[in-house]
């Protein structure tokens, strides 16, 4: 049986200040965490400092290709310097590179990852208002929601899915390259123009992602250049003899809340079908990389790709047969995997409805995919001002549309269909998911915070006075649950009482 | 204060019984053309002014 499909998204945001010419990435990103952080009320105590993460587990340079040598690739640097808090809902917020990065706590399923995606949009926009508050009368900072600058960087909304260690990766490379190419006519998020050498503004007007335009290879470790679609980091996070954590690293960040739940939910479907060994039609490509710009540049979704077999397939005609599939499986395998019946049967009707729709008439979809809203804004707005693609006024759309702030933000105006309260997501910003180990790791921030010296994905550290520092494991992400430990944080009143109470 | 909060969860499920029971409406042609009209007044008001220096300076480095 495939394992529950826990899942995970972290966002790197678009950064500006605006009113200086003097202001660096990497300080404004700063100031803006420590802004949010140090004005939440409780959690935080006495403590004058964000808790900090624990980096000891860290090693994003193991490469999932063990026979390898070690020289084959350059492993990322660590930057352990840079601000980088927990949230008490399970999350990390911290500084990556030269962006603001948060990531959700672990989810249970699609529409789990939806609410605390959402949360995390507010949180970006509650921070920009109490960085503003710190920083100079005149000066504001900004966030954007998307993956580029259209000048040819890129950074990333990464995906994790926890996958059995026993599935070989060879088949996770057959198996879900084809869908990450493909599932982009429904998590694109659109941009204005092309990134690519040699191409120009008239060659593509318009494309469905962000993103496909900074990939260039099939398989690797790279993610900040030569990035691939099948991504090897392999750190866990979690028990390494029976987990492995795929890092997704090929989707657009999403502003349509239905793109979120279907980019992480038919990817959740297509794993939990390649451990049940239920994937018969992988339908293999017969070159990846560039079918993968094709599928981005083409507005039709008609255009033929072709496959390993020499014959060719619509990127339609292999979403629908995957989904085909996908309904076969959950009649014989059932759907907990994938966070029961309501959330699994949701995840494939609406698969079904908005392929249906991308096939008849894409307009019919602009209030569930990002780039159909994008398109239907821009093609009214140049039909109204009789402009041409090449107008700045419609670049500054293009990326407007991804702006955070809600006074500006155009998909905030787009009439897209939400799925979560954003009452529930307000709450989502400090309270953790039930489901997984996050609600452990959110529960002790909330209570014993000031006990808790520092924390990361699969352990909490605590200080218990005159003791060493006891590190608590959490090598399970399924555990750690509100029916597993809810009851012993209910009635611990110390942190001692607590690490007895579990035995640790 | 854990109990209080245990009670009142976040609870995503609940708003998958409502999504199914309210599925996206499906508009009429002229429905969503007037929707877009009152969309692109608005635009017209929020739009950053100086769209050519607004985008020129948005220039994002060292990322995944």
């Amino acid at each position: 049986m495939a394992l529950p499909k826990i899942v995970g998204i972290e966002t790197e945001l678009g950064i500006m200040v605006r009113g200086t010419s003097e202001w660096n990435p990497v300080s404004a990103s700063s100031l803006l965490i420590n802004a949010y952080v140090g004005n939440q009320p409780g959690g935080l105590d006495d403590r004058t400092s964000p808790i900090a993460w624990d980096f000891v587990d860290e090693m994003p340079g193991a490469d999932a290709r063990d026979y390898l040598p070690p020289e084959f690739a350059m492993p990322p640097e660590i930057e352990t310097h840079l601000v980088n808090a927990v949230l008490t809902n399970g999350a990390r917020y911290y500084v990556d590179h030269a962006h603001p990065e948060i990531s959700t706590p672990e989810c249970r399923d699609a529409l789990s990852i939806v609410l605390y995606d959402r949360a995390a949009e507010l949180i970006a926009v509650e921070s920009m208002v109490q960085a503003d508050a710190a920083l100079p009368p005149g000066q504001e900072l900004i966030l954007y929601k998307d993956n580029s600058d259209r000048k040819g960087n890129a950074y990333g909304t990464h995906e994790n899915y926890l996958l059995d260690r026993l599935l070989p990766f060879g088949q996770i490379i057959t198996g879900a390259t084809t869908h990450f190419v493909t599932r982009q006519i429904f998590t694109g998020s659109g941009k204005v123009g092309t990134e690519l050498p040699g191409l120009t503004q008239q060659d593509i007007p318009y494309q469905l992602t962000q993103r496909a335009e900074h990939f260039e290879e099939e398989v690797g470790l790279e993610t900040t250049l030569k990035r691939p679609i099948i991504n090897t980091r392999d750190e866990p996070h979690a028990d390494s003899q029976r987990y492995r954590r795929l890092h997704v690293i090929v989707g657009d960040a999403n502003l349509a809340q239905v793109a979120t739940f279907l980019k992480v939910g038919t990817s959740s479907i297509l794993f939990a079908m390649l451990e049940d060994h239920a994937l018969e039609r992988m339908h293999p490509l017969a070159d990846p990389v560039p079918t993968m710009h094709q599928v981005s540049h083409d507005l039709t979704l008609r255009a033929p790709l072709e496959m390993d077999n020499g014959k060719t397939m619509t990127a339609l005609e292999v979403q629908f047969d995957l989904l085909a599939q996908a309904k076969e499986w959950s009649q014989s395998h059932g759907l907990e995997s994938v966070g029961g019946d309501e959330v699994g049967n949701m995840i494939l009707e609406r698969w079904e409805q908005v392929l249906t729709g991308l096939e008849s008439d894409p307009d019919s979809v602009a209030a569930q995919v990002d780039w159909v809203a994008k398109k239907r804004i821009l093609e009214g707005f140049r039909e109204r001002h009789d402009c041409d693609w090449d107008d700045p006024r419609l670049r500054a759309l293009d990326l407007q549309y991804h702006d955070l702030r809600p006074t500006k933000s155009l998909a905030a105006r787009a009439g897209l269909e939400t799925l979560v309260d954003d009452v529930d997501a307000l709450e989502a910003c400090h309270e953790p998911p039930e489901d997984t180990r996050a609600y452990f790791r959110g529960k002790c921030l909330q209570k014993f915070a000031s006990s808790v010296v520092a924390a990361n994905w699969d352990s909490i550290v605590f200080d218990v006075g005159d003791d060493p520092l006891r590190r608590v494991p959490m090598l399970e992400p399924g555990r750690g649950t509100v029916e597993h430990v809810g009851a012993i944080l209910e009635e611990a009143s110390t942190v001692n009482e607590l690490l007895d109470k579990l035995g640790a | 204060m854990a109990e209080r909060e245990q009670i009142k969860k976040p609870s995503p499920r609940r708003d998958a019984a409502k999504a199914e029971q309210a599925p996206a409406k499906s508009e009429s042609g002229e429905k969503l053309k007037a929707d877009l009209d009152d969309l692109l007044d608005e635009i017209d008001d929020v739009l950053e002014t100086n769209a050519e220096d607004f985008v020129k300076s948005y220039i994002q480095k060292g990322g995944q």
